[in-house]
């Protein structure tokens, strides 16, 4: 449904590099913004009960800042956002280069890199369990604490699923149209994960800390 | 642990009649027995009709839009036939517990209310809806499909997923007490324990889930599919209300998603988000449930504003007076749906203040509200106006839905709601909104474009039966209620005090039965109507002289529904090229048309989502597991399919549109006076 003019959309947009992909892309990719807009009013309600249950809900079981250890916490998030550089660096190699293994080679750092970070985040959450007996059956508060940070857990392990069929789709199919448009959506998933989690550290973890 | 889990023999709601032959289990049983024999007339039904092939590959498989608009509908209607029987038996049970027990226990009566509200909304109103946007919407902005065909059949399979728990609670195990809101700590596992709640919660998660991809589906496609010419302010008003309804869905049906998923890690987990004690915050999920409830109340209503605005239109042959005002009021009705949620608790302990600042917000929406009604009565001043079945429908309703607006105004001033709240005023005042509203408008929309649909009209003579039975049922089953409540009736009451209620009971149980009626009128009326369809034939597509674009195909039309894409200039396009006597032109080339392949992805989800929810309920836990990997291994699948697409033959194209134009092109126009007699063969007559 292309007009001679090219309509361009949020985000990364192949309009110079790949006509045939970019005229495909404009629907999808807004598409899939608008589902992402849907899984924020998810994490902004999310946010919200945090708000509320991380002040009046801690019923007699350990408060945030005496659970919270910042150190952990800062390794996952810089593990989180470099990862969302190497993404980055992988959408630049699927914009201008045609070769793959670049492409692929990112992915991979980027699929490491969230690995990690959800064995830190795992890591944590174990410790506080074991250290502080803070398992969500204990208060309101650790209910939401980890109905939150573990939406977003899993937020991020399904994305690194999706990398992984990415992988197989790349040395399957190449660089079909399908297959760069499902990476470009990827990479946006990825990138708002990164920004979710900005919000899990400041307001969970550093004001957590702070009161 | 057996291997079915906590599923055990005398779950079966026989087993319950056997323990217990009492009528109360007998009336369950009964239900129980008629969904099973349902069930098996309709398997019996499609084996020996040799049917099961065509309605896997036409049907279920299939990824065009108007195949999907139809079997939401029909799933609205099937589960609106459960959804009247509870009510009237509802009805009967508080008509003979007057002063005495009655038939029912207090238990099963709080499974029949919680069944009542929760399938009219989430089984029956939104798969209406949706049913009717997917249908007609594609049509009326020039397109060949909604942007992500798979997602739309993905959707309706996790609605019939949601709806299929809740037949098949009727037979194994119970169903939740806690009404249609389903409010903890009642609902919590400590007040709750059993199958019911988690039944409610696993159909409502599947319906919304469903929903949010719907609104994001319709969302897009208006965004991005509209043909050329047809800008925002060119679109039918139908469409504008979508497009309202889908935003609305996209944000409102997260929080419930997220407050029936917290409620089961409560019941399932051990969490507190919303026991009582441990921290846990029952405010919170009021909060969340009405965060998205009142929008939800909007999802519902303005696609009916919509099917008005167009049935005023052309039942008038009147131009749409006031289009932009409506377009923007109904802008005004989506944004303010957001900001009043909390008027469905005032008695619940905010301060007087945000009391006030939420009615007063609440009271706001009559106002963009009221120049609806004014804009509607305006487009049938000195408009030619015919009565048919939607119409007739159409002025009931802007009687009837001014009265529910007032008593709407009345309960949003927090004081006088502390004396209403939770009585049957409530319950009047709501269902004078959502079914002169919403049902009616429904109905209206299913008599208007069935014609489309199918290429026949309904019978009008059991159309206008069926709507009159409907319209003095409503008023006999509501109006009564208004009183009652003042009188200080509450709802939900399994039992009321006997004295001054008996008579306006009564009135209401005879209401009841009259809906009941006007519906068994309207299956007999499609029966009949499909018996008779060469009679009532209107192959030329245009029964009622319409005016946008969707009315310029043929009916049934066409699965590419548009052999060139339409270019559009004004507005009530068809209508002006009727005036003009350009309309059933011919396109000057065919191109070959690509569109969506059929896939059984759907149907599979919808398979593994049922297994798992069924499974969730009862604590089976392989299936659970065995239906998420059922899921993903098909969304994975799926993305390796590299065919997703067939060609359509530019020759077939013009041979099935020439076939169409030629006929219709030399085909008798129909005057309006001849509109409901057999003349009317789809070929209108321009009104000057």
């Amino acid at each position: 449904m292309s007009d001679v003019t090219a309509t361009r959309h949020p985000g990364l947009n192949l309009n110079h590099t790949d006509r045939e992909t970019h005229d495909r892309a404009e629907s999808v990719m807004f598409g899939f913004w608008v589902f992402m807009m849907s899984d924020l009013v998810l994490f902004a309600v999310l946010f919200a009960t945090y708000a509320a249950q991380s002040v009046h809900g801690i019923a007699g079981g350990p408060a945030p800042a005496e659970i919270f250890e910042l150190k952990s916490t800062l390794w996952q998030t810089l593990v989180l956002l470099t990862s969302s550089f190497t993404m980055g660096l992988a959408a630049l190699a699927l914009k201008y280069r045609d070769d793959r293994r670049r492409l692929v080679l990112w992915l991979l750092v980027t699929a490491a890199l969230g690995g990690t970070f959800l064995y830190l985040e795992g890591a944590d959450w174990l410790r506080m369990a074991r250290d502080h007996g803070a398992v969500p059956q204990v208060s309101g508060f650790l209910s939401i604490f980890y109905a939150l940070t573990g939406t977003h857990f899993l937020h991020v392990s399904a994305a690194m699923v999706w990398i992984g069929v990415m992988l197989v789709q790349i040395g399957r199919f190449g660089l079909k149209p399908e297959v760069k448009l499902r990476v470009m959506r990827l990479a946006i998933l990825w990138h708002l994960l990164d920004v979710v989690w900005i919000g899990i550290f400041t307001f969970v973890f550093l004001f957590g800390v702070v009161q | 642990m057996t291997p079915f889990g906590l599923l055990d023999w005398s779950d079966l709601v026989f087993a319950g009649f056997l323990r217990d032959p009492s009528v109360n289990e007998a009336v369950a049983s009964a239900a129980g027995a008629f969904a099973v024999l349902g069930a098996v007339a309709a398997l019996v039904v499609l084996t020996v009709k040799g049917w099961w092939r065509p309605l896997w590959s036409g049907w279920l498989t299939s990824l065009d839009h108007k195949r999907i608009g139809i079997m939401y509908v029909v799933l609205g209607l099937v589960m609106f036939a459960r959804a009247i029987a509870e009510a009237s038996v509802m009805r009967a049970q508080q008509m003979a517990a007057l002063g005495e027990p009655g038939f029912l226990s207090a238990e099963h009566f709080g499974q029949l209310f919680t069944t009542h509200g929760t399938i009219m909304i989430f089984f029956v109103a939104m798969p209406l809806l949706t049913g009717i946007i997917n249908f007609v919407m594609p049509l009326q902005i020039g397109a060949r499909d909604v942007t992500f065909p798979l997602v739309n059949a993905v959707s309706l399979a996790l609605t019939a997923a949601g709806a299929a728990l809740l037949m098949v609670s009727l037979v194994v195990g119970r169903f939740s007490t806690g009404g249609w809101s389903g409010y903890p700590p009642f609902t919590g596992a400590a007040f709750s324990p059993g199958e019911g709640v988690d039944y409610w919660i696993w159909a409502v998660t599947l319906s919304s889930l469903g929903s949010t991809l719907t609104g994001m589906n319709f969302a897009v496609t208006i965004y991005k599919e509209r043909c050329p010419g047809m800008h925002l302010f060119r679109m039918p008003l139908f469409t504008w209300t979508a497009l309202c309804t889908s935003i609305l869905m996209i944000f409102a049906m997260a929080p419930l998603t997220v407050a029936t998923l917290m409620l089961a890690l409560d019941r399932y987990a051990g969490f507190h988000f919303f026991t009582a004690g441990s921290g846990g915050d029952m405010m919170n999920y009021a909060n969340l449930f009405w965060l998205f409830g009142h929008p939800e109340v909007y999802i519902l209503i303005l696609p009916a504003f919509g099917v008005w605005s167009e049935v005023f239109s052309t039942f008038s042959g009147k131009t749409l007076y006031g289009y932009t005002s409506l377009v923007i009021a109904t802008m005004c009705i989506a944004v303010l749906s957001f900001t009043v949620w909390l008027h469905h608790f005032f008695t619940m302990g905010q301060a007087a203040s945000i009391n006030a600042v939420f009615g007063v917000a609440t009271m706001l929406i009559g106002v963009p509200t009221g120049v609806k009604v004014y804009d509607w009565l305006l487009t049938m001043v000195r408009g030619r106006i015919r009565f048919r079945v939607p119409l007739i429908l159409g002025c009931y309703f802007l009687a009837t839905f001014v009265i529910g607006g007032l008593t709407g105004v009345l309960l949003a001033n927090p004081t006088v709601d502390y004396g209403t709240h939770n009585s049957l005023f409530l319950v009047a005042h709501f269902h004078n909104m959502l079914i002169p509203g919403l049902l009616f408008g429904m109905f209206a929309a299913i008599h208007f474009w069935f014609p489309k649909a199918f290429g026949f009209r309904l019978h009008e003579g059991l159309g206008v039966l069926s709507a009159f039975l409907w319209m003095g049922g409503f008023l006999c089953a509501f109006m009564p209620l208004y009183a009652l409540g003042l009188m200080g009736g509450m709802r939900r009451m399994a039992q009321l005090p006997e004295g001054p209620f008996g008579p306006l009971l009564a009135v209401a149980l005879l209401g009841a039965l009259m809906i009941a009626a006007g519906f068994a009128v309207f299956v007999l009326q499609l029966w009949w109507s499909v018996r008779h369809r060469d009679r009532l034939a209107v192959p030329h597509g245009d029964p009622w002289d319409g005016r946008t674009l969707e009315w310029a195909l043929p009916a049934p039309p066409p699965e590419w529904n548009f052999a060139v894409l339409p270019e559009v200039d004004r507005r009530d396009p068809f209508d002006a090229a009727k005036l003009a006597g350009i309309a059933y032109a011919l396109p000057d080339r065919y191109e070959d048309i690509e569109m969506p392949a059929n896939s059984a992805v759907a149907p599979a989800l919808g398979a593994a989502a049922f297994a798992v929810a069924f499974g969730l309920v009862w604590h089976i836990w392989w299936l659970v597991a065995f239906g998420l990997a059922a899921a993903l291994a098909a969304i994975v699948a799926r993305s390796f399919v590299t065919e997703t697409t067939r060609t359509i033959p530019a020759a077939h194209v013009r041979q099935v549109t020439e076939g169409w134009r030629s006929i219709a092109r030399v085909a008798t126009p129909c005057p309006r006076r001849a509109e409901a007699t057999g003349a009317n063969r789809g070929r209108a007559r321009p009104q000057q």
